[in-house]
This record gives C-alpha cells, sequence and structure tokens, in this order.
C-alpha cells in the first residue's frame, strides 16, 4: 500500500497548476467574475489542447487514458483558481458528446429542481432527473434553453437559468447513470477540497501579513485555532475524495462529498473572519471562493442525500 | 496512490488472522476492571503470546529487539487484532508506546538490553510520570526536583495523572536537575522503580467513577544516576521523542473499534425503531463519513510515515484533533439512539464509554495545545502566548 501521490500524479498536478497560473491568474479570474463569469472557450480550447477533458478516454480513443485519482488531481487544482464553468460535466461526456475531448463543447448540468448553469451556448445538457441521466442536445435543448429564464445568480462566476420542468425534455438516456452520478459527486468534491485549502492558505497568509495590537494577528490564539481548524477539516476531506477516487465506491464517494462540502463552505466563512472586515469587501476574493462552494454543495449529491447514502450502508 | 496491499503483506495478514483465530479462543475470561493484580496478569500473559509468535515490538528495530516492520504491517496487525476481539495493550501501553520507544532511541546499548526485552516479553510493566498539578499543559514547567549525591539522584515532587500505577514495576519519569536554566533546559528523563522508598502512589477517582490513573508523591526517591536516558537536562528534548510516538499510529485500533461501534449504533437504532428518525439517521451516517476519512488519513499518514522512514509525522495532531471531536460525537449519537431513559443506565452499553469519552479532548495534549501545535508547527503562524 502507498497512498501518497506518485511522481508522475506530482507532475500531473505541476503542470496543470502551472496552466492555470499562466493563463488564469488572479487578475484574470477576477475580470471573469465581474464580466458574470460563464465559459471561456478560448481557454476551454486550451484545457482541451492539454489533455483536460480527454484525460479518462482510453488511448486507442484518442484520449490520455489515466483514471480517476488523476481527473480528482486537476480538479483540486480547477478549485483551487477558482475557474468557472461545467468542467466536471464536461469531462464525464467526453466519450458521449462530439468535440468535447478537443475542448470544442461545453456540456452544462442540469438537476432536476436546481437552476442551471452555464445553459447558454451550451452544446448539450448532461440531466439528472429522478434516476434517469440522460444528455439533451439539438432541438430539444434549443427548446429548452428558449423556455428557460435566467436568475440572478448569487454566485459571480455562475450564469443561472430556471427551467420549468426539465422532463418536458428528451434525450439519449445515458446507460451508466449511477457511476456518472458518484463520479461527478466526487469531481465537484475535488474542487470543493482545492478551495478549502485555498481558503487555509488564503487566511494563513492575511494572519502572518496583518498587524493589530503590534503584532502579526496569527500570534492571538482566537485566529491560529480558527486556522487551525480549517486544516482538520480540509485533511480529512482529502484522504476520503483522494480514496474514493482510488476505490470509485459509491459510498466512499458520499463521505468525500459531504465532508468537502463541508470543508469548503466552512473554510471559506472561517477565511472570511480572519480578514475581518475586507473580508466582507467585494474586493476580497473568499466571497467568491464562498459562493461557489455553497453552488457546488447543492450540485450531485447534496449533504442530506450523502448523508442517507451512507446510513443505509451501516448496520 | 494506491490503496491495494502488496503480495507480501496480505500473506503478513494472513498469518496473523490464522495465528489469533488460533490463540483467542483459549485465552482466559477477561479480568474485573478493578482488580489491578488480575488485569496485569491478564495484560501480561497476552503480551507473552504476542512476543512468542513474533508478534511483540513489531515495529521496533532490531537492535531493540523488535522485528522491523514497516508501518504497512504495523497498520495491518492493528486492524486485525482489534477486528479480531484481541486484548488491548493494556498495561503494557507506556513500556510499549512511550517508555520503550524512547529507551529504543535514546537509550545506550546497555539500558536497551536491560529495559526492552522484558517490556517485549511482557515481565516490566512502566507508567508514565510527566505531569504535575502545576505542570499540565505546560509541561516544561515541571518541577519535581533531583539532586545529584554521589551516584544517585535524590527525588522529591509530585505527579500526577499516571496511568497503570499500581501495576507497573518502572516508572519514567521527568525532573528537574538545573533549576537556574531555561525550562525547557533544565530537565533529565529517569527510570524510577515504583518499589523504590518514597514511593506513595494515591488513586484518583475518574468522574467515571473508576480509578484508571493516580497521583503520585516522591519523597527523597533515590534513583540510580545510570537510569538517567539521554544527557543531564536533555530530557526535554528525549521526551518529545516519546511524544511524537504518542501521536503516530497509536489509534488505529481505536478508528476500528469506533466505525464498528457505529455499525452496532445503526442495527439497534434499527431494531428500536429510532432509525426512521431521519435526524438520527443522517446524524450516523455524518459519523460513517468521518470514521471513514478517519481510516483513510490513517493510512494516507502509515504511507507517509513508510515513505520518510519509519518516523511519524506532526499530521498525528491533525488527527487527533478531528479523531477524538469525532468520537465524543459518536458516543453523543450513542445516547440519542438508547434515548433518554436508557442513557441514564449505566449498565446499558455505550453509557460508560459516554463517560470515558469525554478524555479524548485532554488527554495525550489537550484540543487547544494540539491546535497550537497544527498552527505553529505545520501552517507556521508566530509562536505567541
Amino acid at each position: 500500500m502507498d497512498f501518497q501521490l506518485s511522481q508522475d500524479q506530482r507532475a500531473l498536478r505541476a503542470g496543470i497548476r502551472g496552466l492555470l497560473a499562466g493563463r488564469f491568474d488572479r487578475d484574470r479570474m477576477r475580470a471573469a467574475h465581474e464580466r458574470g463569469g460563464g465559459v471561456d472557450r478560448a481557454l476551454w480550447r486550451e484545457l482541451g489542447a492539454a489533455g483536460f477533458f480527454a484525460l479518462r478516454l482510453p488511448e486507442a480513443a484518442g484520449g490520455v487514458g489515466l483514471g480517476l485519482p488523476e481527473s480528482v488531481l486537476l480538479f483540486e487544482e480547477v478549485g483551487r483558481a477558482l475557474l468557472p464553468g461545467p468542467l466536471a460535466a464536461t469531462q464525464l461526456a467526453a466519450g458521449a458528446v462530439k468535440g468535447v475531448a478537443e475542448g470544442e463543447a461545453v456540456v452544462a448540468l442540469a438537476e432536476a429542481g436546481r437552476p442551471v448553469g452555464h445553459l447558454e451556448g451550451a452544446d448539450a445538457l448532461l440531466v439528472l432527473d429522478g434516476d434517469r441521466t440522460r444528455l439533451v442536445s439539438g432541438g430539444a435543448l434549443r427548446r429548452l434553453v428558449d423556455e428557460a429564464r435566467p436568475v440572478r445568480s448569487l454566485d459571480p462566476g455562475t450564469p443561472l437559468w430556471r427551467v420549468p420542468d426539465l422532463s418536458a425534455y428528451e434525450g439519449e438516456v445515458l446507460p451508466d447513470g449511477a457511476r456518472l452520478r458518484c463520479e461527478g459527486a466526487l469531481l465537484a468534491a475535488a474542487e470543493q477540497l482545492g478551495s478549502a485549502t485555498r481558503s487555509l492558505e488564503a487566511a494563513v497568509q492575511h494572519a502572518g501579513e496583518r498587524e493589530q495590537f503590534g503584532a502579526p494577528i496569527g500570534v492571538f490564539q482566537a485566529v491560529k485555532h480558527l486556522c487551525a481548524g480549517m486544516l482538520v477539516r480540509a485533511e480529512p476531506a482529502r484522504s476520503a475524495v483522494y480514496a474514493a477516487a482510488v476505490t470509485g465506491d459509491p459510498v466512499e464517494a458520499a463521505a468525500a462529498k459531504l465532508l468537502a462540502d463541508e470543508a469548503a463552505v466552512d473554510n471559506a466563512r472561517d477565511c472570511l473572519q480572519v480578514h475581518g472586515g475586507m473580508g466582507f469587501t467585494w474586493e476580497a476574493d473568499v466571497h467568491l471562493r464562498l459562493k461557489r462552494a455553497w453552488l457546488r454543495s447543492g450540485q450531485w449529491l447534496t449533504s442530506a442525500d450523502a448523508e442517507e447514502v451512507l446510513a443505509a450502508d451501516l448496520g | 496512490m494506491d490503496l491495494a496491499y502488496t503480495e507480501e503483506e496480505e500473506a503478513f495478514r494472513a498469518r496473523l488472522r490464522e495465528w489469533l483465530g488460533s490463540v483467542l479462543p483459549g485465552l482466559p475470561g477477561k479480568p474485573d476492571p478493578g482488580d489491578w493484580p488480575g488485569r496485569r496478569a491478564y495484560d501480561a500473559g497476552w503480551q507473552r503470546l504476542l512476543y512468542d509468535a513474533g508478534y511483540a515490538g513489531l515495529h521496533w528495530p532490531a537492535d531493540a529487539g523488535g522485528r522491523g516492520a514497516t508501518p504497512t504491517q504495523h497498520l495491518i496487525f492493528l486492524e486485525e487484532t482489534e477486528r479480531a476481539g484481541a486484548p488491548y495493550v493494556g498495561a503494557n501501553f507506556v513500556g510499549l508506546l512511550h517508555a520503550g520507544p524512547t529507551i529504543a532511541a535514546e537509550g545506550t546499548a546497555g539500558q536497551r538490553a536491560r529495559w526492552l526485552p522484558p517490556v517485549l516479553r511482557g515481565e516490566e510493566m512502566w507508567c508514565q510520570g510527566f505531569s504535575e498539578p502545576d505542570a499540565g499543559s505546560d509541561l516544561a514547567s515541571l518541577r519535581t526536583r533531583a539532586v545529584r549525591d554521589g551516584d544517585d539522584y535524590v527525588v522529591s515532587g509530585q505527579k500526577i495523572w499516571t496511568s497503570h500505577a499500581e501495576v507497573a514495576d518502572w516508572c519514567e519519569l521527568l525532573v528537574r536537575t538545573d533549576a537556574q536554566a531555561p525550562k525547557h533546559r533544565g530537565i533529565s528523563w529517569l527510570a524510577m522503580r515504583m518499589d523504590a522508598p518514597g514511593v506513595t502512589v494515591r488513586p484518583l477517582r475518574t468522574l467515571a467513577g473508576s480509578t484508571e490513573f493516580v497521583e503520585m508523591f516522591l519523597d527523597e526517591v533515590r534513583v540510580p544516576v545510570s537510569h538517567r536516558v539521554g544527557a543531564e537536562n536533555d530530557g526535554w528534548r528525549v521526551t518529545m521523542v516519546t511524544l511524537s510516538f504518542e501521536r503516530g499510529t497509536a489509534f488505529v485500533g481505536e478508528v476500528v473499534a469506533c466505525r464498528r461501534t457505529l455499525d452496532a449504533l445503526a442495527a439497534e437504532a434499527r431494531r428500536n425503531g429510532r432509525w426512521d428518525d431521519a435526524v438520527l439517521r443522517r446524524r450516523l451516517g455524518r459519523l460513517s463519513a468521518e470514521f471513514r476519512a478517519l481510516w483513510r488519513l490513517t493510512q494516507w499518514n502509515v504511507s507517509e510515515a513508510q515513505a520518510s522512514g519509519g518516523v511519524p509525522g506532526i499530521g498525528g495532531s491533525v488527527f487527533k484533533l478531528r479523531y477524538s471531536h469525532v468520537r465524543q460525537e459518536l458516543y453523543e449519537a450513542a445516547a440519542e439512539v438508547l434515548g433518554a431513559g436508557d442513557a441514564l443506565d449505566l449498565d446499558r452499553e455505550w453509557v460508560l464509554d459516554r463517560l470515558s469519552s469525554l478524555s479524548y479532548t485532554i488527554a495525550a495534549g489537550t484540543s487547544q495545545i494540539q491546535r497550537n501545535i497544527v498552527a505553529e508547527r505545520i501552517l507556521g503562524l508566530p509562536k505567541g502566548r
């Protein structure tokens, strides 16, 4: 047993981190959020060229041939960088929708009873509706977009639309819907983990720099213990996310999503608190992470559903 | 990232399972918690069985009488013994997990030869004399004095929270040997015989009603200078070696046990109808996520230790913070499963455990001290008060 990252996995993580640092630095991240989020098609194509979307397609089919653990490492970095877009749904649809592997197509995610993100301009829609998982595209998708109404989105990085009744639009039913949902939850959990880690780093940096009472505020236990608590949330979540990626087990994925959602939301809140008044401003980045973390908490598998999955497995 | 065990590791597990299956049915019945001689004999007997089968000091280095097993093999050992319901380390705890590893790391060849084999064979038990009434979280401010007199130290002072003192032969003792030096630099580590003249032990009753630890009064106790491990006044560093062992793989068995308890709670809730309460059901589901994650974090830490040559990292503080909190939550949930009436009955399962669990966020470094360690040593925040 060696649960640590392999050399190749470390290299993969460094590669995507480097790509995002060069192509989606803080200025670009802020600019993307100021213009209302949405998908940057040029960046999407660059990710496609780097193999992001074809990561798990077999090499024989033109893919990279890597597995869920590698995918999770990529999504952790995406979460760190706060890159907007339906990346998980798109990567999962790589074998099923033309152009996805190359970064030419965007597949948005729609779940019954919730607003749909990134609907405008999407090439296909991955619909989770009851136990059915299907891909809606073409004429049905155009009709759906026509009938959708924009929502004033809480998350500046994710434009949202309300669709009256998802069940009214037919599409191609996917045979492995349960697996897609499990993996989608896990990729979202990986993004949450990256976000939770970034919030911790931002809080620690601020606590080391900001001075009050003649000392960096990180000297004070009240602040120190908030930061320690953030690490204590993030590390068990990390182990849960990585383990679920290795086993592919749906109950472990539920544990991962539950703990990563909590880590992302609560770490963003504590990060905001450590930043004091600045944390409440638009200028600070932490509200963007908190809002995205709230959004992702409601996607793929909610806390309540994850807890029921875990409970059903007990006894 | 690979969670699969190697063929060699699986073979180790299979041999261990077979051995456990052959010896556990022949064990005597567990002694009453208040029967200290019985507890000592029981724990000693189990340790002797481990020794004879080659499982004693599994992960200790060979020059300390150990088997040089990898951290992963140690993890498998702790997992399988707990699964099989084997006896807990019990009165051998300090010898095997604190004093022994300290002597193995810091003792002379003669000290290792004198003290380690009897620990591995279950013949000698140790207790820990670290904390004092005025030196708890601030352990380095301890005041028990040791004054040189010829080839002896003469030791006077008071220790507290000493577990298994009733049955121990030896005490790993921290004493002040230089009152003028800064507090961390005037401490020495001594091995003291518990039957030495001047040692008085008084049991302390815990809130659970049991006497798991004592206070210990030392009145001019003579300890040979040759029983000092490490240099004079270097005891703080020697102690930190011990504490890093305490925060290593120490909770593997407990996490396995907690997962079994959680399954039993779910079964009981299904039986008594409380499973229909969605709030309780979801609470148990959340605890399942926590213990699954703690198990995976254990595997992560063990893999890290294996990569670094077997040294447990300070990540143990992160683990202990989460684990001690979640284990308390587990018994709070147990009280819900039992219901308001049965949760008041000390003879019902889990009710005493709920009381005992209150110590987890205090013992072996309070959660507040652990957060300081995490913030300063892992996150690099400035040291403060």
